[in-house]
């Protein structure tokens, strides 16, 4: 998983999407990896004014990145190759490759294996049809 | 042929033997590709963007979203997500560029306001139209992707969905829901009418950057014809034309001015309008 989807990805869970400490979500056990990939000075461009700067210091901070500058890079900063070339190697050629993405609302762990992250949930945290919980029953033989 | 959609769920059918044959198989190999051309055409993509894969399985898709040349406005970035693990596990051995989630997209999108320029998917979005549990519907997944993929996407983004309806009923089904959750939609058919056909959803957020509504997607390409379903049922009611003396609406409408004026009007009733019958 790369750094980049990291700061898009929220949890899956419906209860979490209206509490704010559902993002960013939070690295445990993190392996990291680099891959090569060519470098494309456009679509960082494109990317930065979407990218959550908050939280994205706060992943490079729990994966043991070098601290960022404390304002998102903008305007002229942009037309600097060199700040682009360290945004494209820490948002897009570093993955996380084994670990733990958790939520900080309802502390559910997504694991992550070989890249991929799990974001299966289990039927109770999905969303279900609500069926009423008690339930009338009429038993004839009670009453002869 | 049998529908896949009714054998078994989509991360049991596409288990280890399935995926590979999947994705192995060149003629399969050859009309997703000629599918995902048609969506990137139909996204019409200027500079490099972040796209996301909905049922990505072993990023056939997704390595055409990788390798669209620079002067066609690529490569792209993308995100894949896929519910059979046999199918994402083919795609890691392939060493596709896009990161990949196991995920259903019947739950929800997981994904922040706003984050996709682009959103494709190829031959997936009929698996939502099963509900393989008593706990959830199929309309209630439905739902709930359309929602999150309408949040997930930024103002003005596109997204194009092509799929496999069973029926009539499937087909205006998905389509329906993608309107209810707030996009503004379109379908486009290939070669309609054969045993190939191709239907493509087309999905806008907040006009989609396109001057005009939906249709302004197909506007310069070639041997398109427009059918506009809204035009039509537009046309049928102005053909009735206006009511003509002595029928119901003539009357009503008579009745009414007449009660405007303070007159003395007989209520209506269902038999307003009607003829007597015939007596002896």
């Amino acid at each position: 998983m790369k750094v980049i989807t990291a700061n898009f990805v929220t949890c899956a869970v419906k209860e979490c999407k209206t509490s704010p400490a559902s993002f960013p979500l939070h690295f445990h056990d993190a392996e990291l990896e680099q891959q090569e990939l060519d470098f494309q000075p456009e679509f960082i461009r494109n990317v930065i004014p979407r990218i959550d700067w908050e939280a994205l210091r706060a992943t490079a901070n729990e994966l043991g990145f070098p601290s960022l500058p404390d304002a998102k890079p903008e305007g002229q900063a942009l037309e600097n190759e060199q700040t682009l070339r360290d945004l494209h190697r820490m948002l897009l050629e570093t993955h996380v490759s084994e670990g733990k993405l958790v939520c900080g609302n309802c502390n559910h762990a997504y694991t992550i294996k070989e890249g991929i992250a799990n974001f299966l949930l289990p039927s109770h945290l999905g969303e279900r049809i609500h069926r009423p919980e008690t339930q009338w029953v009429t038993n004839a033989s009670q009453f002869e | 042929m049998s529908r896949p959609e009714d054998i078994l769920p989509p991360d049991l059918f596409y288990n280890d033997n399935e995926s590979r044959k999947y994705t192995k198989s060149s003629r399969i190999r050859n009309i997703q590709a000629n599918m995902t051309d048609r969506a990137l055409e139909l996204l019409d993509l200027k500079s490099p963007s972040l796209i996301l894969d909905l049922g990505c399985g072993s990023g056939l898709s997704g390595e055409m979203l990788s390798e669209v040349p620079p002067d066609q406005g690529g490569p792209h970035t993308w995100i894949g997500m896929d519910i059979s693990p046999s199918m994402l596990d083919v795609a890691l051995q392939r060493e596709v560029d896009g990161d990949l989630f196991l995920a259903d997209i019947g739950q929800g999108v997981p994904f922040r306001p706003g984050s996709f320029d682009a959103a494709i998917s190829i031959s997936a979005i009929q698996w939502l139209c099963n509900a393989e549990t008593s706990d959830v519907t199929a309309e209630g997944r439905l739902r709930r992707f359309f929602e999150g993929l309408y949040a997930s996407l930024r103002r003005g983004g596109r997204a194009v969905c092509q799929f496999y309806p069973k029926n009539d009923t499937q087909r205006s089904m998905i389509s329906g829901a993608a309107i209810k959750a707030g996009f503004g939609a379109g379908i486009l058919e290939d070669d309609p009418g054969t045993k190939s056909s191709k239907l493509y959803l087309v999905l806008t957020v907040g006009g989609g950057g396109l001057p005009g509504d939906i249709t302004g997607v197909v506007n310069g390409m070639d041997d398109v014809s427009v059918l506009d379903a809204r035009r039509k049922a537009q046309e049928i009611n102005n053909a009735r034309g206006p009511p003509r003396k002595g029928d119901k609406a003539w009357i009503l409408n008579k009745k009414e001015q007449m009660a405007k004026k303070g007159k003395v009007v007989k209520s209506n009733s269902k038999f307003t309008g009607r003829k007597r019958r015939i007596a002896f």
